[in-house]
């Protein structure tokens, strides 16, 4: 690897395509994506297998017969317990989960990243700085109160008690985000709505909203991904009814009793990653935008 | 400005502070107010239901005498530690290749980034099927005719922690790599000018001067993998369940069955305060540097 390293990076482009260090340095590439290809391609395999052919092959090997019937299993028939409708069940509870929480958690973020920018008050950075460091407290020192706190609110077990568990724990990523990005609106702009008349409300949605569609979409990556993967919270604030689809599948794979249908298992599996991939693939620089965000300048 | 007069001094700006409720709200109650409680109540007698009997320090002395809480440690720290340098390396390594001015890069990004979008369930279950001994790697060396070939990392005790890690750092490295992409790209094109003007080979201006010089990124990128260690539990529930016996057990999943599974607030608590400290060791030295100098600028 250090060979591939010795030419300079910086420079113009090699003439030669087939020079030495570059046959190393995409050898060394190739070989790696394939490593993280790898498990992507068993799930699919395995989950086109009958359970004979997965008894008799390997993980690896393509199927010989495609099926599909795992994958109709697995949505419609797979068993949590005493429900046998399959992750159908848990793929609308997510839904119902995702759609408040994402709304909510961003539009409460974004107006209160707005204020901290643009309307700072005494105490403000403060409260930031709290907010800042409170997303690095492990959950598992908050779980425990946020019980207490739902059930006095009647809100535990609850579709709107999780919502707000997710409101919450994606403020300090999101306010990082949204903050951030108003500061950079020039404040010309600001003073110049103020010196016409416009309040804080007038500001907000006539020019700090349409000015900032990009964040807005790139938090709107962050969450769907972030709250469609959450386990954690899933598995405590809710009942077995209400279950996030990852509660779920974990419960159907690892489930003790029954014959373990592998196909199944790995149809399951695909169908829960299904949402956060096609979401990835499909935007591309704003999802790396997005991670990279809170990362890089928290 | 008019003269008028200067309004109350709550009252101003009124939309501002009404925006921030929630800010505020999440700050003092959930982090700051939910924290005290918690570590409170990690010394008292707390079992069922939270109680107020104060026993000390006694709930930590039972805790360090579980075995379960010591290898709990012993695998955070085993995989913390391999993880931290892994990721770092692997991550710095992709970076470095891929800032060669490579075709297709964007398709090798995508590539190490996609599994960064998958949950821990989700990645916990592919490699649980991929590294099954009967149909994954194992059965496959065995296959080629290497038939006394053992490769069982998730049924091995000694090993367990070791399958964990190789589905978190397949899931992981991605974002690391996209960080110190990032970095690398923020490097003046001129210091790699002026190394290859004086001679020094690549790998050299790599180690002695680029590396120092993205000090920031590395220690940022150090703060984010620290912190998602502490957090490990879906991961392990969804690989192993912290089997065979007790062997991948990790705090965090201490925490959880002790509060909602075997109703023992106390070690819960007690255990997740454990984990509020080591954060707090590990972030105090980094905000320390990070933001200590510029306290005095307000």
């Amino acid at each position: 690897m250090a060979e591939a390293l010795e030419d300079g990076p910086r420079g113009p482009k090699p003439k030669r395509t087939f020079s030495r260090r570059n046959i190393i340095l995409y050898g060394t590439l190739i070989v790696i994506a394939l490593y993280y290809l790898l498990p992507l391609y068993v799930m699919v395999v395995t989950s086109l297998k009958g359970m004979p052919e997965i008894r008799l092959g390997n993980v690896f090997a393509p199927p010989l017969e495609v099926t599909f019937q795992p994958w109709v299993k697995a949505w419609a028939e797979a068993c949590t317990g005493l429900n046998c409708d399959g992750l159908s069940r848990g793929f609308w509870n997510s839904v119902r989960i995702l759609i408040p929480s994402v709304v909510i958690s961003i539009v409460i973020a974004s107006i209160n990243s707005y204020a901290l920018a643009n309307w700072k008050f005494k105490g403000s950075e403060i409260f930031f700085t709290i907010l800042i460091f409170g997303a690095f407290i492990p959950y598992q020192v908050m779980i425990y109160p946020i019980v207490i706190i739902l059930r006095e609110l009647g809100l535990y077990t609850k579709l709107g008690g999780l919502v707000m568990v997710h409101t919450i724990f994606g403020m300090p990523i999101l306010t990082l985000l949204f903050r951030n990005y108003f500061t950079s609106v020039p404040e010309e702009l600001f003073k110049a709505a103020r010196v016409d008349g416009a309040g804080f409300w007038g500001i907000y949605f006539r020019i700090m909203l349409p000015m900032s569609l990009p964040i807005f979409v790139v938090a709107i990556i962050l969450q769907v991904t972030g709250i469609w993967n959450d386990f954690l919270f899933g598995v405590i604030y809710t009942k077995p009814d209400n279950y996030p689809m990852t509660v779920q599948l974990n419960n159907i794979v690892n489930s003790v009793q029954g014959i373990k249908e592998y196909n199944v298992n790995m149809a399951a599996t695909i169908l829960t990653g299904l949402v956060p991939l096609v979401i990835y693939f499909v935007s591309g620089k704003l999802f790396v935008r997005g991670i990279a965000a809170g990362a890089v300048k928290g | 400005m008019a003269t008028s007069q200067r309004p109350v001094q709550l009252f101003r700006n009124m939309s501002a502070k009404i925006a921030a409720i929630p800010m505020v709200l999440t700050a003092l109650v959930i982090f700051v107010g939910c924290t005290i409680w918690t570590i409170v109540h990690s010394f008292t007698k707390s079992k069922l239901l939270p109680s107020t009997k104060w026993v000390g320090f006694d709930q930590y002395e039972r805790l360090f005498s579980q075995n379960r809480w010591l290898i709990s440690i012993e695998n955070i720290a085993i995989y913390g530690i391999c993880s931290l340098i892994f990721s770092l390396v692997i991550g710095f390594l992709l970076a470095a290749m891929l800032d060669q001015k490579i075709r297709f890069e964007d398709t090798f990004r995508t590539i190490f980034l996609y599994p960064f979008a998958l949950s821990f369930i989700v990645t916990g279950l592919v490699w649980q099927w991929v590294l099954n001994p009967e149909f994954g790697i194992q059965s496959i060396v065995r296959g080629l005719g290497w038939e006394s070939f053992v490769f069982d990392p998730l049924y091995d005790a000694d090993l367990v922690i070791y399958g964990v890690l190789i589905a978190g750092l397949w899931q992981g490295t991605g974002l690391i790599m996209c960080l110190m992409l990032a970095g690398l790209r923020g490097i003046d094109e001129d210091i790699w000018k002026a190394a290859r003007v004086d001679g020094i080979p690549t790998w050299k201006t790599y180690l002695l001067i680029v590396i120092p010089m993205m000090r920031p990124v590395f220690i940022t990128t150090l703060v984010i993998i620290a912190a998602g260690i502490v957090k490990v539990y879906d991961l392990v529930v969804a690989q192993t369940n912290g089997g065979p016996g007790i062997a991948s057990e990790v705090p965090a999943k201490y925490v959880y069955d002790y509060m909602f599974q075997n109703q023992n607030l106390g070690q819960g608590f007690a255990a997740s305060t454990v984990m509020l400290v080591t954060v707090l060791i590990i972030l105090i030295p980094w905000a320390y540097l990070e933001f200590g100098g510029k306290k005095q600028h307000g």
